[in-house]
Protein backbone atom coordinates (compact mmCIF):
# COMPACT_ATOMS: atom_id res chain seq x y z
CA UNK A 1 0.00 0.00 0.00
CA UNK A 2 2.92 2.24 0.83
CA UNK A 3 4.21 2.14 -2.72
CA UNK A 4 0.45 2.82 -3.97
CA UNK A 5 -0.85 5.84 -1.84
CA UNK A 6 0.94 8.97 -0.83
CA UNK A 7 -0.41 11.26 1.82
CA UNK A 8 -0.33 14.71 1.09
CA UNK A 9 0.19 17.21 3.35
CA UNK A 10 -1.24 20.71 3.02
CA UNK A 11 -0.83 22.89 5.02
CA UNK A 12 -2.96 24.38 7.88
CA UNK A 13 -6.10 22.08 6.27
CA UNK A 14 -7.73 19.61 7.54
CA UNK A 15 -8.10 16.74 6.73
CA UNK A 16 -5.23 15.85 4.83
CA UNK A 17 -5.19 14.26 1.11
CA UNK A 18 -4.73 10.77 0.32
CA UNK A 19 -3.61 10.22 -3.21
CA UNK A 20 -3.16 7.22 -5.53
CA UNK A 21 -3.45 6.22 -9.41
CA UNK A 22 -5.87 4.19 -10.44
CA UNK A 23 -3.71 2.14 -12.01
CA UNK A 24 -1.45 1.35 -9.20
CA UNK A 25 -4.88 0.78 -6.77
CA UNK A 26 -5.90 -1.43 -10.00
CA UNK A 27 -2.39 -3.32 -9.99
CA UNK A 28 -2.49 -3.44 -6.07
CA UNK A 29 -6.20 -5.06 -5.87
CA UNK A 30 -5.03 -7.19 -8.83
CA UNK A 31 -1.94 -8.60 -7.41
CA UNK A 32 -2.60 -8.51 -4.15
CA UNK A 33 -5.40 -11.07 -4.65
CA UNK A 34 -3.10 -13.54 -6.93
CA UNK A 35 -0.60 -13.39 -4.51
CA UNK A 36 -2.81 -14.16 -1.73
CA UNK A 37 -4.69 -16.98 -3.17
CA UNK A 38 -2.37 -18.42 -4.90
CA UNK A 39 -3.54 -22.29 -5.34
CA UNK A 40 -0.51 -24.55 -5.97
CA UNK A 41 -0.60 -27.40 -8.91
CA UNK A 42 2.10 -29.77 -6.99
CA UNK A 43 4.44 -32.26 -9.18
CA UNK A 44 6.07 -34.47 -7.10
CA UNK A 45 8.75 -36.64 -8.51
CA UNK A 46 11.16 -37.59 -6.00
CA UNK A 47 12.29 -36.88 -2.23
CA UNK A 48 11.75 -33.11 -2.81
CA UNK A 49 8.21 -33.73 -2.80
CA UNK A 50 8.21 -35.21 0.99
CA UNK A 51 9.46 -31.98 2.12
CA UNK A 52 6.60 -30.55 -0.01
CA UNK A 53 4.79 -32.75 1.92
CA UNK A 54 5.91 -32.01 5.21
CA UNK A 55 4.94 -27.63 3.96
CA UNK A 56 1.94 -28.46 2.99
CA UNK A 57 1.17 -30.22 7.05
CA UNK A 58 0.08 -28.47 9.97
CA UNK A 59 3.55 -27.65 11.23
CA UNK A 60 4.89 -25.70 8.26
CA UNK A 61 1.20 -24.97 6.63
CA UNK A 62 1.64 -23.14 3.33
CA UNK A 63 -2.33 -22.41 3.95
CA UNK A 64 -1.14 -19.42 5.77
CA UNK A 65 -0.08 -17.90 2.97
CA UNK A 66 -3.42 -18.58 1.32
CA UNK A 67 -2.28 -21.39 -0.78
CA UNK A 68 -5.44 -23.66 1.26
CA UNK A 69 -6.22 -25.41 -1.78
CA UNK A 70 -4.11 -27.76 -3.54
CA UNK A 71 -4.91 -27.96 -7.11
CA UNK A 72 -4.73 -31.85 -8.22
CA UNK A 73 -6.00 -30.31 -11.76
CA UNK A 74 -4.07 -28.04 -13.78
CA UNK A 75 -6.96 -26.33 -14.98
CA UNK A 76 -7.88 -24.90 -11.27
CA UNK A 77 -4.00 -24.42 -10.60
CA UNK A 78 -1.86 -21.30 -10.48
CA UNK A 79 1.27 -22.10 -9.37
CA UNK A 80 3.17 -25.33 -10.72
CA UNK A 81 5.49 -26.73 -8.11
CA UNK A 82 8.06 -29.29 -9.75
CA UNK A 83 9.34 -31.38 -6.46
CA UNK A 84 12.21 -33.90 -7.73
CA UNK A 85 13.66 -34.47 -10.14
CA UNK A 86 12.10 -34.73 -14.05
CA UNK A 87 13.12 -37.79 -16.15
CA UNK A 88 13.10 -37.57 -20.10
CA UNK A 89 10.11 -39.80 -20.08
CA UNK A 90 8.13 -37.05 -17.84
CA UNK A 91 9.36 -33.89 -19.85
CA UNK A 92 5.99 -34.03 -22.59
CA UNK A 93 4.10 -34.63 -19.37
CA UNK A 94 5.16 -31.34 -17.70
CA UNK A 95 4.75 -29.08 -20.56
CA UNK A 96 0.98 -30.90 -21.27
CA UNK A 97 -0.30 -30.15 -17.58
CA UNK A 98 1.97 -26.67 -17.64
CA UNK A 99 0.04 -25.62 -21.22
CA UNK A 100 -3.10 -27.07 -19.23
CA UNK A 101 -3.03 -24.10 -16.83
CA UNK A 102 -4.84 -21.01 -17.21
CA UNK A 103 -2.94 -17.83 -17.03
CA UNK A 104 -1.61 -16.00 -15.41
CA UNK A 105 0.57 -19.22 -13.95
CA UNK A 106 4.05 -19.12 -12.40
CA UNK A 107 6.46 -22.18 -11.30
CA UNK A 108 8.66 -22.61 -8.67
CA UNK A 109 11.50 -25.26 -9.48
CA UNK A 110 12.09 -27.29 -5.89
CA UNK A 111 15.49 -28.31 -5.61
CA UNK A 112 18.68 -29.23 -6.88
CA UNK A 113 17.64 -31.80 -9.99
CA UNK A 114 14.61 -29.99 -10.74
CA UNK A 115 16.57 -26.73 -10.93
CA UNK A 116 20.05 -28.04 -12.52
CA UNK A 117 19.48 -31.97 -12.82
CA UNK A 118 22.03 -32.00 -9.88
CA UNK A 119 23.49 -35.42 -9.08
CA UNK A 120 22.29 -36.83 -12.19
CA UNK A 121 24.18 -35.63 -14.91
CA UNK A 122 22.83 -38.76 -17.27
CA UNK A 123 21.55 -39.61 -19.95
CA UNK A 124 17.96 -40.25 -18.68
CA UNK A 125 17.46 -36.70 -16.70
CA UNK A 126 16.10 -33.37 -18.00
CA UNK A 127 18.81 -30.83 -17.02
CA UNK A 128 16.75 -28.16 -15.31
CA UNK A 129 13.07 -27.72 -15.82
CA UNK A 130 13.34 -24.27 -17.33
CA UNK A 131 14.49 -26.29 -20.47
CA UNK A 132 11.01 -27.64 -20.70
CA UNK A 133 8.65 -24.82 -19.05
CA UNK A 134 9.81 -21.05 -17.50
CA UNK A 135 10.35 -21.08 -13.97
CA UNK A 136 9.87 -18.28 -11.67
CA UNK A 137 11.56 -19.17 -8.62
CA UNK A 138 14.06 -21.83 -7.92
CA UNK A 139 14.60 -23.03 -4.59
CA UNK A 140 17.93 -24.66 -3.99
CA UNK A 141 18.52 -27.79 -1.52
CA UNK A 142 18.94 -31.23 -1.82
CA UNK A 143 16.08 -31.16 -0.26
CA UNK A 144 15.27 -27.74 0.42
CA UNK A 145 14.12 -28.09 4.18
CA UNK A 146 10.31 -26.34 4.80
CA UNK A 147 11.48 -23.07 5.76
CA UNK A 148 13.32 -22.94 2.12
CA UNK A 149 10.12 -23.76 0.31
CA UNK A 150 8.20 -20.94 1.73
CA UNK A 151 10.39 -18.44 1.39
CA UNK A 152 10.49 -19.14 -2.40
CA UNK A 153 6.53 -19.05 -2.23
CA UNK A 154 7.19 -15.39 -0.49
CA UNK A 155 9.63 -14.48 -2.97
CA UNK A 156 7.13 -15.30 -5.47
CA UNK A 157 4.91 -13.22 -3.48
CA UNK A 158 6.97 -10.44 -3.57
CA UNK A 159 7.37 -11.03 -7.59
CA UNK A 160 3.42 -11.15 -8.34
CA UNK A 161 3.35 -8.09 -6.61
CA UNK A 162 5.63 -6.04 -8.71
CA UNK A 163 3.74 -7.37 -11.82
CA UNK A 164 1.73 -4.71 -13.53
CA UNK A 165 -1.55 -4.72 -15.52
CA UNK A 166 -0.72 -1.66 -17.45
CA UNK A 167 2.91 -1.38 -17.28
CA UNK A 168 4.42 -3.27 -20.54
CA UNK A 169 7.63 -4.08 -18.82
CA UNK A 170 6.57 -5.61 -15.70
CA UNK A 171 3.65 -7.05 -17.94
CA UNK A 172 3.78 -11.03 -17.41
CA UNK A 173 2.75 -12.12 -21.12
CA UNK A 174 2.39 -15.79 -22.32
CA UNK A 175 6.44 -16.93 -23.91
CA UNK A 176 5.62 -18.67 -27.29
CA UNK A 177 7.76 -21.63 -28.20
CA UNK A 178 9.89 -21.73 -30.93
CA UNK A 179 8.83 -24.20 -33.84
CA UNK A 180 11.04 -26.46 -32.82
CA UNK A 181 9.21 -27.08 -29.30
CA UNK A 182 11.73 -25.77 -26.79
CA UNK A 183 11.75 -22.97 -24.26
CA UNK A 184 15.86 -21.65 -24.83
CA UNK A 185 17.95 -22.08 -27.88
CA UNK A 186 19.57 -25.56 -28.00
CA UNK A 187 22.76 -23.75 -27.59
CA UNK A 188 21.74 -22.57 -24.59
CA UNK A 189 20.40 -25.71 -23.27
CA UNK A 190 23.92 -27.50 -24.31
CA UNK A 191 25.89 -24.86 -21.99
CA UNK A 192 23.41 -24.87 -18.82
CA UNK A 193 23.82 -28.49 -19.09
CA UNK A 194 27.54 -28.20 -19.47
CA UNK A 195 29.30 -30.97 -18.25
CA UNK A 196 31.42 -31.05 -15.00
CA UNK A 197 34.67 -33.45 -14.46
CA UNK A 198 33.63 -36.77 -15.10
CA UNK A 199 35.49 -39.81 -17.36
CA UNK A 200 33.02 -39.45 -19.80
CA UNK A 201 34.03 -37.71 -22.99
CA UNK A 202 31.31 -36.99 -25.70
CA UNK A 203 30.82 -34.61 -28.36
CA UNK A 204 27.72 -32.29 -27.28
CA UNK A 205 26.52 -30.76 -29.88
CA UNK A 206 25.84 -34.06 -32.28
CA UNK B 1 27.73 -75.81 -3.21
CA UNK B 2 24.41 -76.16 -3.76
CA UNK B 3 23.49 -80.01 -4.63
CA UNK B 4 21.17 -79.34 -7.48
CA UNK B 5 23.91 -79.01 -9.79
CA UNK B 6 25.27 -82.58 -9.35
CA UNK B 7 21.60 -83.34 -10.33
CA UNK B 8 21.91 -80.58 -13.18
CA UNK B 9 25.04 -82.80 -14.27
CA UNK B 10 23.66 -85.81 -14.39
CA UNK B 11 20.22 -85.07 -16.21
CA UNK B 12 21.98 -82.50 -18.81
CA UNK B 13 25.19 -83.17 -19.17
CA UNK B 14 27.55 -81.26 -21.56
CA UNK B 15 24.70 -78.49 -21.30
CA UNK B 16 25.56 -77.53 -18.02
CA UNK B 17 28.76 -75.52 -17.96
CA UNK B 18 30.77 -74.25 -15.01
CA UNK B 19 29.62 -74.17 -11.76
CA UNK B 20 31.10 -71.53 -9.10
CA UNK B 21 29.67 -70.57 -5.46
CA UNK B 22 30.14 -66.60 -4.49
CA UNK B 23 28.87 -65.33 -1.19
CA UNK B 24 26.93 -68.02 -0.66
CA UNK B 25 25.25 -68.39 -3.57
CA UNK B 26 25.41 -70.85 -6.06
CA UNK B 27 26.25 -69.74 -9.58
CA UNK B 28 25.27 -72.42 -12.42
CA UNK B 29 26.33 -71.55 -16.24
CA UNK B 30 23.98 -72.90 -19.18
CA UNK B 31 24.28 -73.39 -22.40
CA UNK B 32 21.63 -71.03 -24.47
CA UNK B 33 20.12 -73.69 -26.79
CA UNK B 34 19.54 -75.98 -23.12
CA UNK B 35 18.25 -73.04 -21.64
CA UNK B 36 14.07 -73.04 -21.59
CA UNK B 37 14.73 -77.04 -20.90
CA UNK B 38 16.67 -76.66 -17.59
CA UNK B 39 14.34 -73.84 -16.07
CA UNK B 40 11.56 -76.20 -16.50
CA UNK B 41 12.82 -78.77 -15.02
CA UNK B 42 14.42 -76.78 -12.06
CA UNK B 43 10.57 -76.06 -12.02
CA UNK B 44 9.07 -79.01 -12.52
CA UNK B 45 11.53 -81.94 -11.00
CA UNK B 46 9.61 -83.34 -7.59
CA UNK B 47 13.36 -82.80 -5.33
CA UNK B 48 14.22 -79.43 -6.97
CA UNK B 49 10.74 -76.97 -7.02
CA UNK B 50 12.21 -73.83 -7.69
CA UNK B 51 9.12 -72.48 -8.03
CA UNK B 52 9.48 -68.94 -7.87
CA UNK B 53 11.62 -66.48 -10.26
CA UNK B 54 13.29 -63.55 -8.26
CA UNK B 55 14.76 -61.74 -11.04
CA UNK B 56 15.99 -61.64 -14.56
CA UNK B 57 19.15 -59.60 -15.55
CA UNK B 58 22.24 -59.15 -17.29
CA UNK B 59 25.96 -58.07 -17.22
CA UNK B 60 28.52 -56.80 -19.68
CA UNK B 61 31.85 -57.12 -18.11
CA UNK B 62 34.33 -54.22 -18.87
CA UNK B 63 36.68 -56.77 -20.15
CA UNK B 64 35.32 -56.80 -23.70
CA UNK B 65 36.70 -60.48 -24.47
CA UNK B 66 34.05 -62.08 -21.87
CA UNK B 67 30.80 -62.56 -23.43
CA UNK B 68 27.33 -60.65 -22.45
CA UNK B 69 25.44 -63.06 -19.05
CA UNK B 70 21.96 -63.46 -18.80
CA UNK B 71 21.16 -64.00 -15.07
CA UNK B 72 18.25 -65.95 -13.71
CA UNK B 73 18.00 -65.67 -10.11
CA UNK B 74 15.03 -68.70 -9.23
CA UNK B 75 14.34 -69.19 -5.45
CA UNK B 76 12.07 -72.49 -4.17
CA UNK B 77 9.73 -71.09 -1.73
CA UNK B 78 9.41 -74.23 -0.29
CA UNK B 79 12.84 -75.48 0.05
CA UNK B 80 13.93 -72.21 0.99
CA UNK B 81 17.35 -72.43 -1.34
CA UNK B 82 18.24 -70.10 -3.98
CA UNK B 83 20.19 -70.80 -7.57
CA UNK B 84 21.46 -68.40 -9.59
CA UNK B 85 21.52 -69.47 -13.85
CA UNK B 86 23.71 -67.71 -16.12
CA UNK B 87 23.50 -67.77 -20.07
CA UNK B 88 26.57 -66.60 -21.94
CA UNK B 89 25.85 -64.80 -25.24
CA UNK B 90 28.42 -63.29 -27.72
CA UNK B 91 28.16 -59.68 -28.09
CA UNK B 92 29.17 -60.00 -31.50
CA UNK B 93 26.95 -62.57 -32.56
CA UNK B 94 23.38 -62.16 -31.93
CA UNK B 95 22.05 -61.11 -28.82
CA UNK B 96 19.01 -63.86 -28.59
CA UNK B 97 18.03 -65.94 -25.70
CA UNK B 98 14.76 -67.94 -25.38
CA UNK B 99 11.71 -66.48 -23.27
CA UNK B 100 10.82 -67.71 -20.20
CA UNK B 101 7.14 -66.09 -19.83
CA UNK B 102 5.07 -69.45 -20.87
CA UNK B 103 7.29 -70.76 -16.95
CA UNK B 104 6.75 -67.85 -15.24
CA UNK B 105 3.95 -65.31 -16.29
CA UNK B 106 6.47 -62.73 -13.88
CA UNK B 107 8.81 -62.93 -16.25
CA UNK B 108 6.93 -60.85 -18.50
CA UNK B 109 8.52 -57.01 -17.50
CA UNK B 110 11.97 -58.40 -16.24
CA UNK B 111 12.34 -59.58 -19.40
CA UNK B 112 11.37 -55.85 -21.28
CA UNK B 113 13.61 -53.82 -18.69
CA UNK B 114 16.75 -56.46 -19.79
CA UNK B 115 15.79 -56.01 -23.10
CA UNK B 116 14.97 -52.01 -22.80
CA UNK B 117 18.60 -51.58 -21.27
CA UNK B 118 20.67 -54.22 -22.80
CA UNK B 119 19.32 -54.84 -26.17
CA UNK B 120 18.49 -58.66 -25.86
CA UNK B 121 15.97 -60.16 -27.43
CA UNK B 122 14.11 -62.81 -26.03
CA UNK B 123 12.61 -65.02 -28.42
CA UNK B 124 9.42 -66.00 -28.19
CA UNK B 125 7.94 -63.18 -25.38
CA UNK B 126 4.19 -61.63 -26.11
CA UNK B 127 5.29 -58.20 -26.17
CA UNK B 128 8.96 -57.46 -26.53
CA UNK B 129 8.67 -53.25 -26.03
CA UNK B 130 10.39 -51.15 -23.80
CA UNK B 131 9.58 -50.60 -20.10
CA UNK B 132 11.64 -47.78 -18.78
CA UNK B 133 12.87 -45.57 -21.64
CA UNK B 134 9.96 -44.12 -24.31
CA UNK B 135 8.64 -46.27 -27.30
CA UNK B 136 11.02 -44.15 -29.34
CA UNK B 137 13.95 -43.65 -27.71
CA UNK B 138 16.52 -43.93 -30.32
CA UNK B 139 19.73 -44.02 -28.30
CA UNK B 140 20.30 -47.49 -27.79
CA UNK B 141 20.72 -49.22 -24.81
CA UNK B 142 21.63 -47.71 -21.71
CA UNK B 143 23.03 -50.32 -19.86
CA UNK B 144 25.65 -51.25 -22.04
CA UNK B 145 29.24 -50.41 -21.81
CA UNK B 146 29.75 -48.90 -25.25
CA UNK B 147 26.93 -46.01 -24.35
CA UNK B 148 27.41 -42.94 -23.16
CA UNK B 149 26.92 -41.65 -19.52
CA UNK B 150 25.00 -38.52 -21.01
CA UNK B 151 23.81 -40.51 -23.81
CA UNK B 152 24.45 -40.05 -27.81
CA UNK B 153 22.53 -37.20 -28.57
CA UNK B 154 23.17 -33.13 -27.41
CA UNK B 155 21.03 -32.25 -24.82
CA UNK B 156 18.70 -29.94 -26.48
CA UNK B 157 18.61 -32.86 -29.26
CA UNK B 158 17.53 -35.01 -26.38
CA UNK B 159 14.75 -32.82 -25.21
CA UNK B 160 13.06 -32.41 -28.29
CA UNK B 161 12.89 -35.86 -28.92
CA UNK B 162 11.39 -36.39 -25.81
CA UNK B 163 8.81 -33.70 -26.13
CA UNK B 164 8.15 -35.14 -29.17
CA UNK B 165 7.36 -38.27 -27.50
CA UNK B 166 3.71 -38.88 -26.92
CA UNK B 167 2.60 -40.27 -23.46
CA UNK B 168 0.08 -42.46 -23.90
CA UNK B 169 2.46 -44.66 -26.12
CA UNK B 170 4.55 -46.08 -23.00
CA UNK B 171 0.60 -47.90 -22.44
CA UNK B 172 -0.16 -51.70 -24.24
CA UNK B 173 -3.49 -51.72 -25.15
CA UNK B 174 -3.91 -54.11 -22.08
CA UNK B 175 -2.79 -51.20 -20.11
CA UNK B 176 -5.23 -49.01 -21.15
CA UNK B 177 -8.07 -51.11 -20.99
CA UNK B 178 -8.30 -50.31 -17.43
CA UNK B 179 -9.51 -47.20 -18.63
CA UNK B 180 -11.92 -48.41 -20.66
CA UNK B 181 -13.36 -49.91 -17.47
CA UNK B 182 -14.49 -46.25 -16.73
CA UNK B 183 -15.61 -45.95 -20.44
CA UNK B 184 -13.00 -43.22 -20.95
CA UNK B 185 -11.46 -44.68 -24.00
CA UNK B 186 -12.40 -43.46 -27.43
CA UNK B 187 -14.39 -46.06 -29.98
CA UNK B 188 -11.66 -46.12 -32.01
CA UNK B 189 -9.43 -47.50 -29.44
CA UNK B 190 -12.36 -49.54 -28.01
CA UNK B 191 -12.17 -51.25 -31.12
CA UNK B 192 -8.58 -51.59 -31.37
CA UNK B 193 -8.82 -53.06 -28.23
CA UNK B 194 -11.49 -55.74 -29.30
CA UNK B 195 -9.49 -56.48 -31.89
CA UNK B 196 -6.67 -57.25 -29.90
CA UNK B 197 -4.13 -55.09 -31.46
CA UNK B 198 -1.03 -54.33 -28.78
CA UNK B 199 1.24 -52.12 -28.25
CA UNK B 200 -0.01 -49.40 -31.33
CA UNK B 201 -1.35 -45.62 -31.37
CA UNK B 202 -3.14 -43.96 -33.94
CA UNK B 203 -0.10 -42.55 -36.03
CA UNK B 204 2.46 -44.82 -35.09
CA UNK B 205 2.65 -47.07 -37.88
Amino acid sequence: MKRVMATKEVAGQNPNYLLAKVQDLVDWAVNSSRANSLWPMPFGTACCAIEFMATAASRFDFARFGMERQAYSPRQADVLICAGRLPFKLAPVIRRIYDQMPQPKWVISMGACSSTGGIFDNYAMVQGIDTIVPVDVYVPGCPPRPEGLLYGILLLHKKIKGESLFDQVRRRDEQPLDDRGLRLPPETIDEISEPFGNSVHQFRSA
Amino acid sequence: MNPSVDALRATFGSAIGRALESCGDTIVYVRRDALLQVLAWLRDTPDQRYDYLVDITAVEYRDRERPLEVVYSVRSLERRVDLRVKVELDAEADLVVDSVVPLWRGADWLERETFDMFGITFRGHPDLRRILMWETYAEGYPLRKDFPLRGRFSRAEQVRQALAANPEAHYSMEELSIAEAYGELSPEMKERLRRGERGKLAGSE
